[in-house]
């Protein structure tokens, strides 16, 4: 049975447009313009319970938008939701106590107290047994590779640091719903890997479901079998990764070494010409052509090196985002 | 949601603020002094007492006393107990809560199983505690300058004069987190506050105790919070005489005080309610 069942989902927000200078200051306050804004429209999946999902789309499309009103942070303008059996945005405590929602950078824990005592509130506020408490915290803080830097302020800490100790915070309860907003934004290399790999063993271990939006492909590609692609508050994609890759390019890159350089016009009739300098060439070209296209480009060019691949899912995704015209996903 | 805390989160978060409070003691005892109002109001009264015009205020308050009707010792009683009442019913609740909401540290409080308006209660009880050597301190100077205003309450007073300086905490936190409340549809729901200013530093006592309004004004008042949040408690702490030609009556002060948080309670949950329902996370 789905633990996430969102069907119709809406979120429409009312802001206020303000023109600039002084004549746009005098008109806003004599006459205030309004204007809704669809941040999510008619929104529809479901998700199985211990399935990690990746929202994936660019700034303001209407991710963490969809994270709030699964989390029951805020109402939906319309359609039905429901999270492990409850309405979210009730708020009602089991549903409170099943659930976790991290924003990025936004903190749960007190800036000038080390994290230790933030854990302490949410341990009493959660009803968890002192003892108990305890053991969890020292479970989690091995799983995080935490140590004295839970007995530290934490303006101390680094951001990396900062991250995990808000993990931390948001994980003691056990959640069985993870609502991440970009977990690793703003962190090294190393403390997103570390990150990464935390939040795969805490679903292993726990059977949690974790939905998570990330500007970082790597952290999608690491955790998310299945995404979601969300453009202007739309659905485009559910499905796994490579499905994503393949509907976006339905073309596969072929890199070929020349014994000698060619020019546009005779490399044309084999493909799109992505890339040429000198020998070397990158060409797009049609799945279902593809095979038939290397057949041809072997027996009459002057081919040194051949290599085949798929296109790298971040630029596919950021091409997309940059042409920003988008087929929703049929439903 | 459940509103009550049980008492181990009470203390938790009791405990874990004073902690953070602690960090700012200095700060603290700076808004310690800053709230010396009375003892400066109380020299100007005793100036205009001093150049023969406290008659005229006498007769306004229709006390016919030297002052306002009140002793001079009962006059600097008035204004340390009022200089007490207020520093432990000091409410910022609508500052901090509208620089949660807009900095996106109020979601997270939101989606624990907690009213969040209880960790401000908490911040504030835990402030108190950390003010409280402070205003002793304050306290015992202005004590040391005019020891004919020292007395030992009897047990009861101190008692209900506590008492009554809890509920005029609790009255004034709820009205700051009815405006408070308001950020979920305004994002400076702090500047509604000022409207509050001008009754309060008039009517609540801060600058004269009630005795020195016109009878019509006393009134009028009395059937507004601002008395009970410091005038009241102050005038119970001092021992002053109540009931008859004072303007509060033990009983009817505290039956008011109750009055008013059994009508805040259910009008914050009420407004808290549909406020939540308008919250957009702005900045979370």
């Amino acid at each position: 049975m789905a633990t996430v069942m969102a069907r119709g989902l809406r979120k429409t927000f009312r802001v206020a447009d303000k023109q600039p200078g002084l004549a746009g200051t005098l008109r806003h306050l004599v006459h205030r313009r309004w204007r809704s804004v669809q941040a999510v429209r008619e929104v529809s999946f479901s998700i199985e319970a211990g399935e990690v999902v990746g929202f994936l789309g660019p700034n303001g499309a209407g991710k963490t938008t969809t994270l709030k009103l699964l989390s029951g942070l805020i109402h939906p303008s319309g359609g039905e939701l429901a999270v492990a059996g409850h309405r979210p945005f009730r708020r009602e405590r089991a549903f409170l106590e099943s659930i976790t929602l991290v924003m990025g950078q936004k903190q749960q824990l007190i800036w000038d107290l080390p994290p230790l005592d933030s854990l302490r509130v949410n341990a009493a506020v959660y009803g968890i047994p002192e003892r108990e408490a305890r053991r969890r915290i020292a479970e989690l803080a091995e799983m995080l590779e935490l140590g004295e830097e839970l007995t530290r302020p934490v303006r101390k800490l680094s951001l990396g640091q900062r991250m995990k100790a808000e993990l931390m915070a948001a994980l003691l309860h056990r959640p069985q719903m993870l609502f991440l907003d970009e977990p690793t934004l703003g962190l090294d290399i190393n403390a997103q890997a570390r990150v990464r790999q935390f939040l795969a063993d805490y679903n292993r271990r726990t059977g949690a479901t974790v939905l998570l939006t990330s500007h970082y492909m790597a952290d999608i590609t690491a955790l998310c079998p299945r995404v979601l692609l969300i453009h202007e508050g739309r659905l485009f994609h559910d499905g796994a990764l490579a499905e994503l890759s393949e509907r976006l390019a339905p073309w596969r890159q072929v890199r070929l070494e020349l014994a000698r350089p060619l020019s546009a016009a005779q490399l044309a009739p084999y493909g799109e010409i992505e890339a040429l300098e000198g020998c070397e060439v990158r060409l797009a070209i049609p799945r279902e052509r593809l095979t038939a296209t290397i057949t041809r480009l072997l027996a009459q060019l002057p081919v040194l090196d051949l290599e085949v691949s798929d296109p790298p899912i971040e630029e596919l995704i950021g091409r997309l985002f940059r042409q920003g015209s988008l087929e929703p996903a049929p439903r | 949601m459940s509103f009550l805390p049980p008492l181990r989160v009470a203390r938790t978060l009791w405990t874990v603020q004073f902690a953070y409070m602690a960090e700012y003691r200095a700060e603290i005892a700076l808004w310690a002094l800053s709230g010396v109002l009375p003892f400066i109001m109380f020299g100007l009264w005793s100036a205009a007492a001093a150049d023969g015009s406290a008659a005229a205020h006498g007769s306004v308050a229709g006390g016919g006393g030297p002052l306002l009707g009140l002793s001079a010792a009962e006059f600097a009683r008035y204004f340390v107990c009022a200089f007490v009442a207020r520093q432990f019913s000091v409410v910022w609740v609508v500052w901090q809560f509208e620089e949660d909401a807009l900095e996106g540290r109020l979601s997270p409080y939101l989606l624990q199983p907690l009213h969040p308006l209880w960790r401000y209660v908490a911040a504030h009880l835990a402030e108190q505690a950390t003010r409280l050597p402070f205003a002793l301190v304050i306290a015992s100077g202005f004590f040391l300058l005019q020891p004919q205003a020292f007395a030992w309450p009897a047990p009861g007073r101190l008692l209900l004069g506590v008492l009554s300086v809890g509920l005029a905490f609790a009255i004034h936190f709820l009205l700051q987190s009815l405006i408070a409340t308001l950020c979920f549809w305004s994002e400076r729901a702090s500047a509604l506050e000022r409207l509050f200013y001008v009754p309060y530093v008039f009517l609540s006592g801060l600058v004269a105790p009630l005795q020195a309004f016109p009878p019509e004004l006393q009134r009028l008042s009395l059937h507004t919070p601002f008395p009970y949040l410091i005038g009241f408690p102050a005038q119970v702490l001092a021992g002053m005489p109540m009931g008859g030609e004072a303007p509060f009556s033990l009983a009817g002060g505290l039956a008011a005080m109750v009055l008013w948080l059994l009508l805040l309670v259910p009008a914050l949950l009420l407004l808290w309610r549909a406020g939540v329902r308008r919250y957009s996370a702005m900045g979370a």
